[in-house]
């Protein structure tokens, strides 16, 4: 016992942080903002060492509910570093002040996805993802006065409930026709004979879990959760409960459903491909920046299920790569979209208004334009290669439609990047000029990521391949 | 940092630096860095070496991982880049004045497509050179969207969705051939022999990525667009350089990788072609828009060029690349006269314009020279490469000689419509009248242009000889699947059939001629 809580470092320090986070809120009030933020970062930040010193180590514990490995552990990372900038962003976002529930939510959320990251049971699975997701239905209602918050709380609330039962349905019956919910078990027994109800303890796991990615058709709460949220809280939910979703998906469909390759996949392929058009369609014609994101992020996870959809260690690979860059380019539009205010300092979310952006802007319309782009997956900008990396991985499964159809369906997509991208460059300047900069944090932030993203990022392909491989190398 | 990558890196870091200074700085910086990449690129030249090695000037730095930044140039790519950077600073002087808004943007993005079009000529990784092949949409977007004409936003939207969703199907076949081949290196991939039914895919996923980019009928309709709304310099550079990628695929990848396929489907080619030729120069005569009238003759040319490539013999494919160079100076100069009276006139159509000969005597002088030079004129850059790709075409096919061989009459009949309408007739419109003649930036730009389609016509050997063994090597690469032509020509030492054919194209052009 002792043993294994040496293993689970991470989990321990966002544990106690949170909470000495939360008493800190709780006695210092809410004017402290600068005393409980640094608290939440220094937690993250002692996590994300505890999670490097621990690489190397392959082990599972608690009776082998939790696997430690580069697997979860190159997740972690990814989750930690997504909610290190959620939090170190958001006191200028309410500026009416933050209060202490914000960074503690999140702490505990990101204790979420790391066991979710590291679940290697169906029990710790859930339990992972329902610490998330109660963490999220707050953060998602968080401005309680703003009709819109609260409308994407409730509607994220039912919905998720919803998802979650139909998981735990799936779950129960996996349980009941496999006897066991260790995901090593249950890959021995989808080996053999694969009854009608084993097949819908898949069909609804999966289901259950495509919630969580947003993939369609389980998609629908995206656009409104997205544009309803307050907009830290939107980078926060398209960067890291998309990567601990994705690993976990990755997780139960590599580690317990791999035998059962026949029953998966196509499940796999039709998400992808819906969620790859679907996303690319929606999107088309959306005014408000932050729904045009979210049918981004839907798009670009369909591109993440061509990797998983594979069902190789490439393909494993490939989605480990798509996510840290999919992470690095949605926090960097998402901060751009949190720089742009009116000149009663109101936030600016309709696309129109962002016309003539390149005239008085230049540099954030340049970096909003190498995010888009990027997401788009256009060369030379770095979102070209983990695509790249997925259709390879594509076709070395021998699955040539699949990347045919997906990279065909990318084309749709393109178009209403550019035209946001027209939007700021080639439209006149508009009466409704956006003002209002950012500090230097959330500067470096983009201008770091936009570098990253434009061609520099090339220059890291070798490490990059050489991390997610060794962490996809866990899984076969 | 070899001399290649040194081409590359120039446009580049100017065009970062003309992001932030002034416009006057950004023409000045723009107009620099183009003409050190002109020189570089003589210095390439002189130090080609002309039946030496296959690929020279080779670089190979494994900074990718997964990909290397390998470059190199055989002689079809040095044209190629000499072109370019022969090119490009008479664009940023085309540009000088009739710029204003955002010109640090403009020049930066000019230069960034310098960077791009070096970089497709010169990579020697598949993954680098697709990388540069999808690249240049994104600064022609820009180009055309921001400072493009009245209907630039669906011009830059066509532009960049249509060849975007052509080039998209290339990456999955060069997924493909990697994995087959298990290397990214083009020059490994060349003597890689793919299975016969595999490379039929192949060549259907190239084919339509490069036909877009060619263009090819029925695929052309984003060209007209995209040059009508494009500032000059845009234009010029599109139908100088951009169009030659198509050409340079075909021929550096389609052709030599699958030689099977290529023969299998190539009357796919052919009849396509025959199309573009006689559709495209019908439509270009009856424009009343002269830039869409030099776009459409820019189809026409572009498909004698794929006919030419597809004869699999020296003559078609030598007169293919000659003009593809002939066609990237003429075309330029053709879309500068348009420029230069646009300037003044600000309309492109037409009827606004004619007797131009009486108050513009020297632009008339050189629209007249660039006139003959598209039609094909002997003593001009355009005679050569048509007379040389006819007479291969017709040795593989005399149909399709045939029917090529009225584009060349058809393109005199549009061209020398478009010179009588404007230049000649009576000087009667008052603003037309006012319209002063040709600036001395202007001659700076027309003299070069009409010194290079003058030596091209006079003496080609100075372009043909450094792409000759190549031009060799992929007709010996095709050899064994080539079918048999139907003009019969006896074999014999090289010489005597080079003669023959020549004799033999002689025929084929009295065949046009007659009908």
């Amino acid at each position: 016992m002792s043993a294994d809580l040496a293993l689970i470092w991470p989990e321990l320090i966002l544990t106690i942080g949170g909470l000495i986070t939360l008493m800190l809120g709780t006695f210092a009030g809410d004017r402290q903002v600068g005393l409980y933020q640094l608290a939440s970062l220094v937690t993250l930040a002692a996590a994300a060492v505890a999670v490097i010193a621990l690489f190397g180590t392959e082990a599972t514990v608690f009776s082998g509910t939790l696997a430690v490995d580069a697997f979860g552990g190159f997740a972690k990372l990814l989750i930690y570093a997504a909610s290190f900038v959620c939090i170190a962003i958001a006191p200028r976002f309410f500026r009416d002040g933050m209060r202490a529930e914000y960074p503690v939510l999140i702490l505990f959320a990101a204790l979420g996805m790391g066991i979710m990251a590291s679940a290697r049971d169906l029990m710790t699975l859930y339990v992972g993802l329902e610490l998330n997701s109660l963490a999220a239905y707050v953060l998602a209602s968080f401005m309680r006065t703003d009709d819109r918050s609260s409308e994407a709380g409730l509607k994220y609330f039912v919905l998720g409930s919803l998802a979650s039962g139909m998981l735990l349905y799936g779950i129960s019956l996996l349980y009941g026709f496999t006897g066991t919910t260790d995901f090593a078990g249950i890959a021995k027994a989808l080996g053999g004979e694969m009854g009608t109800g084993l097949l819908f303890g898949i069909v609804f796991v999966i289901a259950g879990l495509a919630f969580k990615i947003s993939a369609v058709p389980f998609h629908m709460w995206t656009p409104d959760v997205y544009e309803g949220a307050p907009t830290p809280v939107t980078t926060f939910f398209a960067s890291a409960p998309k990567v601990a979703a994705m690993v976990l998906l990755t997780r139960v469909i590599v580690g317990a459903m791999a035998p059962a390759i026949g029953a998966w996949q196509q499940i796999v392929i039709f998400l992808a491909l819906a969620s790859i058009i679907l996303g690319a369609v929606g999107a088309i014609g959306q005014k408000n920046i932050k729904r045009l994101l979210a049918y981004s992020s839907i798009n670009n996870v369909g591109f993440i299920l061509i990797g998983l959809a594979a069902g190789t260690q490439q393909g494993v690979e490939a989605v480990l790569s798509y996510l840290l860059v999919y992470v690095v380019t949605t926090i960097g539009s998402f901060l751009v979209v949190l720089q742009l205010r009116d000149r009663e300092g109101q936030q600016v979310e309709s696309i129109p208004a962002l016309a003539g952006l390149s005239q008085y802007r230049p540099g954030l319309a340049a970096a909003m334009a190498v995010f888009l782009l990027s997401l788009a997956g256009i060369p030379p900008l770095f979102g070209f290669w983990p695509k790249y990396l997925v259709f390879e991985a594509a076709v070395n499964a021998n699955l040539v439609p699949l990347a045919v159809a997906g990279i065909v369906a990318s084309v749709i997509g393109a178009f209403y990047y550019i035209a946001v991208i027209k939007t700021m460059y080639f439209d006149e300047r508009s009466e409704a000029e956006v003002s209002g900069g950012g500090n230097i944090l959330e500067g470096t932030i983009v201008a770091v990521s936009a570098l990253w993203l434009s061609v520099i990022g090339y220059l890291f392909i070798g490490p990059l391949a050489t991390a997610s491989a060794h962490a996809a190398s866990v899984l076969f | 940092m070899g001399l290649l990558s040194l081409m590359l890196a120039v446009p580049m870091v100017a065009a970062i630096a003309c992001l932030f200074v002034t416009d006057r700085n950004a023409r000045l910086i723009a107009f620099a860095a183009t003409l050190i990449d002109f020189a570089l690129g003589i210095v390439l030249w002189t130090r080609f070496d002309i039946g030496g090695a296959q690929w020279q000037f080779t670089e190979r730095a494994d900074l990718f991982g997964r990909f290397q930044w390998a470059l190199g140039i055989d002689g079809m790519a040095l044209m190629l880049i000499m072109l370019t950077v022969f090119l490009m600073p008479l664009c940023i002087l085309a540009s000088w004045d009739a710029i204003t808004r955002r010109v640090g943007l403009y020049m930066a993005m000019f230069l960034v497509m310098e960077t791009i079009m070096i970089g497709v000529f010169c990579a020697q990784d598949l993954i680098l050179f697709y990388i540069f092949f999808e690249a240049g949409l994104i600064p022609m977007y820009f180009i055309i969207g921001i400072w493009g004409g009245a209907n630039r936003i669906y011009a830059a939207f066509k532009f960049f969705l249509y060849t975007l969703l052509g080039s998209v199907l290339m990456l999955i076949a060069m997924i493909a051939m990697i994995r087959e081949a298990g290397t990214t290196d083009i020059p490994t991939l060349l003597a890689y022999n793919f299975p016969p039914e595999m490379q039929t895919w192949l060549w259907l996923a190239f084919f339509a990525s490069l036909a877009v980019k060619m263009p090819m009928w029925p695929v052309h309709t984003w060209l007209p667009d995209a040059h009508v709304q494009a500032p000059t310099a845009g234009s010029m550079i599109l139908a100088g350089v951009l169009l030659k990628m198509g050409a340079y695929g075909f021929l550096r990848f389609m052709m030599p990788m699958f030689p099977d396929a290529s023969a299998q489907l190539m009357w796919i080619v052919f009849v396509l072609s025959m199309i573009a030729v006689v559709y495209t120069s019908l439509v270009a005569l009856v424009q009343n828009d002269m830039k869409k009238l030099i776009a459409y003759s820019s189809v026409a040319h572009m498909a004698i060029v794929t006919a030419g490539l597809f004869a699999f013999n020296q003559q078609g494919i030598e007169g293919a690349l000659i003009i593809m160079l002939s066609h990237g100076v003429v075309s330029a100069a053709l879309f500068f006269c348009v420029g230069v009276i646009y300037d003044r006139l600000h309309t492109r159509e037409i009827g606004r314009y004619g007797g131009l000969a009486v108050n513009m005597p020297a632009y008339a002088l050189f629209f007249m020279l660039f006139t003959m030079a598209s039609v094909g004129l002997p003593g001009t850059s355009g005679f050569v490469g048509e007379f040389l790709s006819l007479a291969g075409i017709y040795e593989a096919s005399s149909w399709v000689a045939l029917v090529c061989g009225t584009g060349v009459i058809l393109g005199a009949a549009y061209m020398l419509y478009l010179y009588r309408r404007v230049v000649f007739g009576e000087l009667t419109k008052d603003d037309v009248k006012a319209m002063p003649d040709i600036t001395a930036r202007e001659w700076a730009i027309f003299v070069p242009l009409a010194a290079v389609a003058l030596w091209m016509g006079v003496y080609p050997e100075s372009f043909l000889a450094p792409m000759r063994g190549d031009v060799t090597t992929v007709v010996a690469r095709l050899a064994p699947a080539k079918p048999a032509g139907d003009a019969h020509l006896a074999a014999g030492k090289s010489k005597a059939a080079e003669a023959h054919g020549e004799v033999a194209h002689g025929e084929a052009h009295q065949a046009g001629g007659v009908q």
